[in-house]
Order: structure tokens, then sequence, then C-alpha cells
């Protein structure tokens, strides 16, 4: 036990100095759930596994690749100014130096395998849905887990559609008293249009982002929110219409993207932390409005939440079940 | 081999003897050319036309994301399909357009500009000299290969004027033409079968090509050149031949099951006849990861020597040069699925990609370190050439250590399909590439065409390239960090500042384009003479040994390699 806590501590240690990572040097206020402008960061993590992102990224990631190019760019300054002609009108004969070969072969061999420990680490908890026991890595990738999530107790279905998302509550019974596992309650997020968008044969423009949710960004803002509740582990299903093309579902502040393939799927947790409205964007290719096919995830609170998919799961109404939650800043 | 060489040598002979005073002139001499240094300068003709096509085709893009929201494209829209520019339909007209537009970019890039530059026009120019053949192995072969690649992008060309989707001209699903959208779900016009049938051209001429390199580089070397003292330039050819070689037919089998889905009712890559989008996937990356490596390997060749050149000192390493070389050959066909990370591989499947791709760091890092020691010691002349290929080292160990980062699946998540993914690969290529093929413009242009580049105009190019690609690409990584998916015609206002940024980047980059033209233009104005050698007794290889331009037939008498002038 005493090694466990020892590892720990050490594992702690030394994520605390990756945390002073390069790309922390310039401190930068970034986006929660959504870019902020001129950002250079990854956007905030309100999940164990954008945490991990993060940790891993800013630490291992940013440290070992800024060292190695200041190093070449460090040798090749020296290179200028010590072996150009001027300097150095003879030059040496020597093309082999087996010591140094063996180093360089060597020595990114070590670098990557120090990489490798989180790395995995990380990937693992991407792709190993919640049982309520398994413990995650969190923002300390050089444990081996501390971080407690329970098991799953909504499972939602995203279907991409050209060019939207369709959204089913596949098992919400943890939330709803006496739900029918068969009825599944589905609706549709679209893109907000802009107000100054024409309508189609000069029909007048219909009401969007900018009167309907005025501080809601452009390309981000949708319809209808997916509704989720704050500190619940959620299972995301992943498919794309049998008939259509490629999606992908995508929320920075999660940590999450995962195609939605035609035919197959794929599935994604997560477990956020933080109340608030998460945005991601399609990221996969799939024609003309691949840019305008936004995701929006609403996190609230579990009283919120039973409200809503209560009112949701009597009267198959999603407009009338969101209306009841407290309207977005 | 000695038979062979014997040979070779009786052809060069003979066919000298026949030719010598009346090489063919004219019209016949390019078209019906069987000579590789006349089909090489096509070759690199042919680049260029297609590079500032390509160009253009970014230009337009970048003009495009210089702001939020859609400025560009459905004006143009408008104009080319006679469409009210107000109207919701020129904007979506315009919206595919975009799609097309990022396609046609990464395609004609791949296939028109950087192969045909590298495995095209120096490798058949300059592979034969460097190992002492009078030609390459099969001539006329050479002559269908290039031919075939005008062909192919004809073929290109015309799929931007047929129907792909929406009404709207050519294939806009990306470069990596995965179906669904490939198919006649997304794209139902013939503009994707067109684009099909351009890949199966060009591939054509890249593998007939790579046989033909293969064939000369085994049995064509001059007496005494071994395998282990053939230039490192010839070892970059004969790796990246073998690539070409082995991945190209997987991507014919590939586009030609999409081809039989779209016409002929097959269901190879649909989901409700049993058959699976994935599958298209690994076919294209087992093709598309070792295609990226046929683009940069000739690279570290014109690099290699270059870097010795300019220093005045021998390759350092030159077996772990010219094994690392092979061994990212090798390699690189086995991570294909890094691509892959989103599509839901299970996680042992990810834990093999991550472990392999990040193998490819090592013998890349041999090589970085290489070339580091070749100059170290040197006695360095800061030329045209050696500003490029200095400038190629440092900006593709960035684009190297971001595939690093990349290459973590954990880390990948967040970036996949991001502007960092833009960003790295741009980094290799753009910036990699790139520089590596105006490097070696600038090495061989004395050679090629017997006059001297303005040495002020050439670095003038240089310094305004870096700074304008690095303005161009280095903020993308912000872009994707923060979020920024590819190949979006538009984007959230929080993305406004990087992008501008970047487009102010093309803009500078233009200018080093008009600069290069222009140097260009003078140097062919003023016709300084080269000599036979005009970078000194650092550079070594044997076409350094032949007038400039070498003359019609070279090596009449094959020259012999002793232990003592090797690589």
């Amino acid at each position: 036990m005493v090694t466990g806590q020892f590892l720990r501590k050490l594992g702690a240690a030394a994520g605390a100095a990756l945390a002073l990572s390069p790309a922390l040097a310039f401190a930068q206020e970034v986006g929660k759930g959504h870019p902020e402008p001129g950002q250079f960061h990854l956007q905030q993590s309100v999940t164990p596994i954008m945490d991990s992102i993060v940790a891993f990224h800013d630490g291992p990631l940013m440290w070992t690749i800024t060292l190695i190019v200041l190093f070449v760019l460090a040798l090749l300054i020296v290179i200028v100014v010590r072996f150009n002609a001027k300097a150095n009108p003879v030059p040496a004969r020597f093309t082999h130096n087996t010591l140094i070969e063996i180093i360089w072969t060597v020595v990114p061999i070590i670098v990557l395998i120090v990489i490798a420990v989180p790395s995995f680490g990380v990937l693992s908890d991407q792709l190993t849905t919640p049982d309520g026991e398994r413990k995650y890595l969190g923002a300390n990738i050089f444990s081996f887990g501390e971080v407690e999530v329970p098991a799953a107790s909504l499972t939602i279905k995203a279907t991409g559609q050209q060019w939207y998302w369709d959204y089913e509550y596949v098992q919400y019974d943890n939330y709803v008293e006496g739900a029918s596992p068969d009825q599944i309650l589905g609706f549709s997020q679209n893109i907000m249009p802009e107000d100054d968008t024409p309508g189609v044969n000069g029909a007048a423009p219909t009401p969007g982002r900018k009167s309907a949710k005025p501080n809601q960004p452009r390309l981000l803002a949708v319809d209808n929110e997916l509704i989720v509740p704050v500190n619940t582990t959620v299972s995301m299903q992943v498919t794309a219409d049998p008939a259509g093309v490629i999606h992908a579902f995508a929320v920075p502040s999660f940590g999450i993207k995962v195609d939605a393939v035609p035919g197959r799927l794929n599935e994604t947790w997560f477990n956020a932390r933080e109340t608030g409205l998460y945005y991601g964007q399609c990221s996969e290719l799939c024609g003309k409005d691949h840019a305008f096919m936004p995701i929006a995830v609403r996190v609230v609170t579990e009283e919120e939440f039973r409200t809503f998919i209560t009112a949701y799961a009597a009267n198959r109404d999603y407009a009338a079940a969101a209306a009841l939650l407290p309207a977005i800043q | 081999m000695s038979e062979a060489h014997l040979e070779a040598h009786a052809t060069g002979h003979d066919y000298a003897s026949q030719h010598d005073h009346h090489t063919p002139t004219g019209w016949r001499r390019w078209v019906l050319s069987t000579n590789h240094k006349d089909i090489g300068i096509m070759y690199l003709v042919f680049s260029i036309i297609t590079g500032i096509i390509g160009g253009l085709l970014s230009g337009v893009m970048r003009l495009e994301l210089q702001e939020p929201g859609i400025q560009i494209f459905h004006g143009l829209a408008a104009m080319v399909y006679g469409l009210d520019a107000s109207t919701v339909s020129a904007v979506d007209a315009g919206k595919q357009m975009y799609n097309v537009f990022t396609t046609a970019h990464a395609l004609i890039m791949v296939f028109f500009v950087v192969m045909p530059a590298t495995m095209g026009g120096f490798a058949n120019y300059f592979a034969p000299l460097m190992v002492g053949a009078p030609d390459t192995a099969f001539p006329r072969i050479n002559n269908i290969a290039f031919w075939l690649l005008p062909a192919a992008f004809i073929l290109l060309l015309m799929s931007l004027f047929f129907e792909g989707a929406g009404g709207v001209g050519g294939f806009g699903g990306g470069w990596t033409i995965y179906p669904p959208l490939s198919t006649t779900v997304g794209h139902p016009g013939p503009a994707m079968d067109f684009a099909i049938l351009s890949l199966h051209v060009a591939g054509v001429s890249s593998i007939l090509g790579a046989i033909n390199l293969i064939t000369t580089i085994f049995n064509m070397r001059a007496p005494g050149m071994t395998i282990h003292k053939m230039p490192l330039f010839a070892w970059s050819v004969l790796v990246t031949a073998f690539l070409l070689l082995l991945a190209l037919p997987v991507l014919a089998g590939a586009i030609t099951m999409l081809l039989t889905d779209r016409n002929f009712g097959t269901k190879f890559f649909s989901p409700e006849g049993g058959g699976d989008p994935i599958l298209f996937q690994h076919l294209f990356w087992f093709f598309g990861h070792p295609e990226v490596y046929i683009m940069i390997l000739p690279g570290f060749g014109i690099v290699s020597h270059i870097v010795a050149t300019f220093s005045r000192k021998p390759v350092f390493g030159y077996m772990a040069m010219a094994y690392a070389m092979v061994a990212i050959g090798f390699v690189g066909f086995v991570v294909w699925a890094h691509h892959m990370y989103t599509t839901g591989l299970s996680l042992d499947v990810q834990r093999y990609f991550v472990a392999a791709t990040m193998v490819i760091a090592v013998p890349t890092g041999v090589k970085i370190f290489s070339w580091i020691a070749t100059m170290w010691g040197g006695s360095i002349t800061f030329r045209i050439p050696m500003l490029w290929a200095i400038g190629f080292i440092f900006l593709f160990t960035v684009g190297g250590v971001t595939g690093v980062v990349l290459a973590n699946a954990g880390a990948d998540r967040a970036l996949h399909d991001t502007y960092y993914v833009v960003a790295h690969f741009h980094y290799v290529l753009s910036l990699g590439a790139v520089f590596s093929i105006f490097a070696g413009w600038y090495y061989w242009y004395p050679k090629m065409f017997g006059y001297m580049y303005n040495e002020f105009l050439g670095k003038l190019h240089f310094w305004t390239m870096f700074v304008g690609v690095n303005l161009i690409f280095f903020p993308q990584h912000f872009l994707g960090l923060s979020g920024m998916p590819r190949r979006y015609i538009d984007y959230p206002d929080a993305f406004a500042l990087w992008n501008r940024v970047s487009s102010i980047g093309y803009y500078v980059t233009f200018v080093a384009m008009i600069i290069f033209f222009y140097a260009t233009w003078e140097a062919s104005r003023k016709k300084r003479p080269a000599g036979d050698n005009p970078w000194g007794d650092g550079a070594t290889t044997l076409e350094w040994t032949l007038s400039s331009p070498p003359p019609f037939h070279q090596f009449s008498t094959l020259p012999r390699i002793d232990s003592t002038n090797a690589h």
C-alpha cells in the first residue's frame, strides 16, 4: 500500500510539473462549451475524459514537441553560426559516429515509451464505458485512475442526417417512473437560421437566432438542444441515416468525437460536471451543409432534467417540455 | 548484374551512334520523347502548370475564409450557374462549390503537382544520371507514363464540369472520396465517375513510372556502383517506387469497387446491401498512408544531397539514412488506421495503431539528426538550394512533431478532422515536400538548363515564402485546438482572428510565387552560364560530371565507380 501511495504522490508531482506546460506559458481564458475569439488552446473541459486529454496534450505532448523543435532549431542556429564557410573554411570529413547514432535512435524510443504510457491510459478511458467500478484518470494521467464515474443511467441515440441531427432518448427509466422500455422519445436538432436569411422563393425571412436566441453564437445555436442531467454518465449511441452519408458527432468540451456511420452503431459516453450549454460541430465531411449542422448539448440539474423528461414522456412534445426549463441566458 | 550493365552499355551506344547528330527536334522531340531528361522536363513543366491551378484554388478558399460568413462562393456559383446571387439556391450551390474546390485542390496537389514533380520530374531526370545509366530501362513506358498524366488531369478537369450533387459541377466529397458521399447517395452525377477514371489513369501512369525506375535502379547502375554506393536520391526513388507499386493497386481496387457500386448495382460500401462504408476507408488509407511517404521520401533524398553539397562534407551515416527510408516505407504500410481513430475501431486495434505509428518517429528522427550531423563541422555556403533544404529540415520537424501528437488516439479524439490536422499535413507536405521540390529545382536548375538563378531573387523567394507559409499554417494549429472542423466554408465568429492571419499568409505566399516566376524568367533571360558544376567540390554525384545541360544521350561510355568516390 505504501508503494501505491508513493506512486500516486509521484504521479501527482509529475502531473503538477507537467501542468506548467509550454501551452500555458501564455495563460488564456478558454471557451467552455464554445471557442473564444482568438483562442489557441483546447476548449475548457467539463468531463473526466476531456480532463485527461487536456492534461495529456498540455503536459507530455506539448513539452516533448516544444523541446524537440527548440532543440533542432538550436542545432541549426549553431550550425549557421559556427560552420559557415567564413567561420570554418575547412570542412571536417567524418561520416560516422556509432555512439551518437545509437543515442539518437534510443533516446527517441525512450521518449516515445514515456508518451505511450499516459497515451494508452487516456485512450482506454475514452473507449471504456463506465460500469461504476472502474476508476478513470481524469486530470492526473500518471495515476492509476482516481476519478470515480458512475455507470450510465441514461442512453441517448444520435443519428446524423443530411444536414441535421436526430436524437432519441432510448433508455431513461431511471428518471421517469414506470417508463416503458419501448417508448422512445425523439426530436430533431437543426441549426438556428439567421434572421436575415432569405426565405425560399422570396418568402419573408423566418425568425432566427438573433430574435429567438440572441446570445447564442452564429453557426452553433440550434433550435432544440439535447438536454442531459449534470454529473450523470450518459451513454451515447451514434449512427447515421442508413440511406445517408457519414457524419461525426463531436463535443470538444466533453472530449468526445465519434463517426456516425450508416449501418453501424458506434458508442461513446460522457459525464459533464457543470451545467451549461456545450456546442460541437459535425466533424466528417457530409456534403453541402457540413458546416451547418451544429450540435448543442444543454446540461441541466438533475431536478430540471426530471421535470423535462417526465413532461416529455407524458406529452411527447419536446418544445413544451423544454419550455419548462429556465430560459438560457 | 554485369550482363545487364553490358546490355545497357550496348543499347546506349547503339542508340547514340544512330542519333548523335540528328536528335529529334520540334514537337517530335517532346511528344514522341523516349529521353528520360526530356520527359523529366515535361513532368516538371506539367507540375508547374497544375501547381498554379491547385494554388489558385486554395487562394479562392482562403479569400472565402478570411472573414466569417459566405463572401465569395455564392457569387462565384451565381456567375457559373447563372443564378441570382442573393438567393438560397446560389448560396447552396456556393457551399457545394467550396467542397468541390477543397477536393480539387487536394487531388491536384497530391496526384498532379507533388508526385509528378518528384517521382516524375526529378526522379526521371536525375535517378538515371546519378546511377550512371544512359537512360531509363523502358524509355517507351516512360513516354506513355508521362502522357497518361495530362490525360488523367483532363479527366479531373472534366469532372469539374459535370454534375456532382445538387446541380453543381464537380465532386465535393474530399480527396478521401469516402462513400456513401462518393456513391450515388451523395453524388448522383457523373462528376465522381470522371474523378475515378482520372485516378485510375494517374495510377497507371505512376505504376508504369515506378516499374521503370525500379528496373533502372536495379539493373542499370554503372559498373562499380553497388547498391550501397548508390546516391541517397536514387535510394529514395527506389523506396518510393516500391511504395507506389504496392499502394496504388489497392487504391485502384477500391475505386473500381466504388465505380461498380455507383454504376452496376454492387453494394461493397452500402450497408443496406450488406456492405460497409468503413471497408472503403481501410482500403483507401492502406493506399493513402504510403502515399504521404511517396510525396515526402524523394524530398528526403534531394535534401540529403543539397545538405552534403553545400557543407562540402559527405552525408553523415549513409547506411542509416538509406535504411531509415526503407524502414519508413515499410512501417508506412502498417499504420493506415491512425486516420480512422473515430470510426469506431476497437480499443485493441487503436492501441496497435498508436504504437505502430509512433515507431515511424524513430527513423524520421534518424534522418533529421543525420542531416544536422552532415552540416556539423561543415564549411557551409548558404546558396539558394541550401536555404530551402535547411527550411525543409526545420519545417518538417515542426510537421513531424504534430504528427506524434496526432498519432496518439487519445489526443486525436480532440483533434481529428480539425484544422490541427490541416496544419499538420500542410507542414509536412506544403512546407516539407514543396520546400524539398524548390530545393531540388534551385539545386538542379543549373544542370537542367545550364543557367544560374539570380542569387538575390532566389533568396527573396525563399524568405517570402518561408514567412508566408508559416503565417498560413501555424495559426491553423490554434484553430484546430480550439475546435474548428476541417472542410468548413463558414465558421463561428470566434475563429475569425486566426483565419484572417492565415489568409494574409496566403497573400504573402502568392507574392513569393510571383517572385519565383519572375526569377525564373530573369534566369532564362540573363543566361548566366552555370558550367558543369556550379556548386563546387561538395557536389560529388555523377550528374555534375556532365555538361550543363547534359548531352542528349549521356554515358555512352559507362562511368566506372571505384571505392574512393562513393556516394
